[in-house]
């Protein structure tokens, strides 16, 4: 039996692991954290019954989003500035090359 | 929608999806105020993705089967048992380890949002984040133990317990027949993650 994938996909891994990273560096504790997600992950349900990959992941992102914006440890304004920058750095990159900001 | 490169005199790389791109830049943001360090994120992937896994559950319940005051031990307190083995550490605070038996079949869920034992189990499977296992794990167990292909006996209470960032559960699957012969690692191949969440019964040798 193939055993099947810990993270459907790279981001899944990724905000994950920058969620643990966070609340071992002491930025916030984890049952805070649970919390919020839990309310997340509610809302995001009333609407629609919600998988266990991307909607959760989805529902993971927008919470630490959010929290890390109250704490004010990454500003909306500046996540903005930072994802654009990133698209743009992937659009100038030619295919094969490492993309990295300038 | 396809991607049109007829306007590019050479293709670009691929572009990340818009959350891969949004967890990018808190990234990039995070590392510039030195709250995070990048390559702690890679390890952190390497320790779910390859070292930690439903094998450490499987080694403890292997023991108990065949170890009974092991077993008494993990039952009175199990944070105390599995740490003296290696495994402890993140989301591994309070581990609490409940026994199936003939009366008793237990399962385990997160209604919140995925609390579960990582020191044992990893990270949780899909499924387990799922709103469908999360809300009918609680309104509808046995239809749930159906759809994994568990029938119970119609005696067997079904007790369901929801983990939370306090408290972690593991169930100790019953031992199945005709085990007697295999040894430690034997007995582990018997023990899936599915029966140590209790969507699952021990495998028969």
């Amino acid at each position: 039996m193939i055993p099947e994938p810990v993270f459907e996909a790279p981001w899944h891994a990724q905000v994950f692991a920058l969620t643990v990273h966070l609340n071992e560096a002491g930025v916030f504790a984890w049952p805070d954290w649970a919390a919020r997600l839990g309310a997340t992950l509610k809302t995001h349900g009333l609407s629609k019954d919600l998988n266990g990959g991307d909607d959760y992941f989805a529902a993971w992102l927008e919470t630490l989003e959010a929290y890390l914006a109250e704490l004010g440890a990454a500003s909306p304004d500046k996540v903005s500035e930072a994802h654009a920058a990133w698209k743009a750095a992937y659009l100038a990159t030619p295919h094969g090359q490492p993309v990295t900001l300038d | 929608m396809p991607h049109d490169h007829s306007d590019h005199a050479h293709p670009h790389s691929l572009l990340p999806s818009d959350p891969a791109l949004r967890v990018k830049a808190l990234e990039t943001i995070l590392t510039q105020k030195g709250l995070i360090d990048p390559a702690a994120l890679d390890e952190i992937i390497d320790t779910y993705e390859n070292q930690i896994g439903p094998h450490n559950g499987a080694h403890v319940v292997a023991r108990a089967w065949t170890d009974p005051d092991f077993k008494a031990a993990l039952l009175a307190d199990a944070d105390a048992v599995v740490s003296e083995m290696g495994y402890y550490g993140r989301q591994g605070e309070h581990m609490v380890v409940v026994e199936n038996t003939a009366q008793v079949h237990n399962m385990v869920v997160c209604t919140l949002c995925s609390c579960y034992p990582w020191p044992l189990l990893g990270i949780p499977p899909g499924w387990y984040k799922s709103d469908a296992y999360r809300a009918r794990a609680v309104r509808e167990p046995r239809k749930v133990l159906a759809d994994f292909g568990v029938t119970l006996p119609e005696d067997t209470a079904v007790r369901v317990w929801d983990s939370t960032a306090e408290v972690r559960y593991l169930v100790l699957p019953m031992r199945p027949e005709g085990a007697e012969g295999l040894d430690e690692a034997g007995l582990m191949d018997l023990v899936s993650r599915d029966a140590m969440i209790g969507c699952a019964l021990a495998g028969t040798p």
